[in-house]
């Protein structure tokens, strides 16, 4: 039997590194707990890109009322808050599963149905805190542009 | 993993550390910034005006970035392979210490009432 020749090589040819490289997902069919891994690194690289925006609204609000009102007014347009509403449902995302993580550190949950059951309930509460923040905050009426 | 190798054990026991560190500072943060009367620039500089806050502020900012360093080395090593490794590498250490810099002078000021 004549294997198919594979779109993409396994491993990239140039890598310094002997090290296995991780992980291959052309080659596995997604599950679940396959998602949720990927969500954590994704909503971990979003959290690191809200970094840059911390910094400038601080500097802005070390810079004088004019300054911070240019950048407020940056913050306040709609690709702005349409990214710090994902920042804030990945703040979640990535609490919770960390959680879990924390939890397989410690040895529990290891076992593949635990493992599904709980990245099931870290979707659920992450969701919840997420539409709980908007709408018991005044996140919800800001991220809308009301007053 | 290249850079990491010799060094791994470290990196998972501070991955560890600055999510734990992470867990009360966001807490703060996040309780923070949705008690602020309004995102204005008096309620922002009254809150940070404060030692205590800018403190807890500061240590927040220098934990988020802590983690996000060993995060973002994690992608790295996982994704950006041969020569564009230590580039990256460093690249993300410089980006991060940058930040961490600025949130300090940004706060040092505020607390010195800059710009006056």
């Amino acid at each position: 039997m004549q294997a198919p020749a594979p779109a993409r090589a396994p491993a990239a040819p140039d890598r310094a590194s002997p090290s296995p490289l991780s992980p291959h997902l052309q080659v596995y069919r997604l599950a679940l707990t396959t998602v949720l891994s990927g969500l954590h690194r994704i909503g971990g690289m979003l959290l690191t890109a809200a970094i840059p925006l911390l910094v400038a609204w601080l500097v802005a609000a070390a810079s004088g009322a004019e300054v911070y009102a240019r950048a407020a007014a940056v913050f306040g347009s709609w690709p702005l808050r349409i990214l710090l509403a994902g920042i804030l449902a990945a703040w979640w995302y990535h609490l919770f599963n960390g959680l879990r993580h924390l939890a397989w550190d410690a040895g529990a949950g290891f076992e593949l149905r635990q493992a599904r059951a709980s990245g099931i309930a870290v979707v659920l509460l992450a969701a919840a805190a997420f539409g709980a923040t908007l709408v018991l905050t005044p996140a919800w009426r800001w991220l809308l542009g009301a007053p | 993993m290249s850079a990491a190798r010799g060094h791994a054990t470290r990196h998972w026991r501070n991955q560890r550390l600055s999510a734990l560190t992470l867990l009360p500072l966001g807490g703060w943060f996040l309780w923070s910034l949705l008690a602020l009367p309004d995102p204005g620039y008096d309620s922002v500089r009254g809150w940070l005006a404060a030692p205590a806050q800018s403190a807890l502020m500061l240590l927040f900012a220098w934990c988020a970035l802590w983690h996000s360093a060993l995060g973002v080395q994690v992608i790295l090593e996982d994704y950006v392979g041969g020569a564009w490794y230590g580039a990256a590498r460093w690249s993300s250490r410089l980006a991060h210490l940058g930040a961490a810099l600025a949130v300090a002078w940004a706060l040092a000021a505020m607390l010195r009432g800059a710009p006056a």
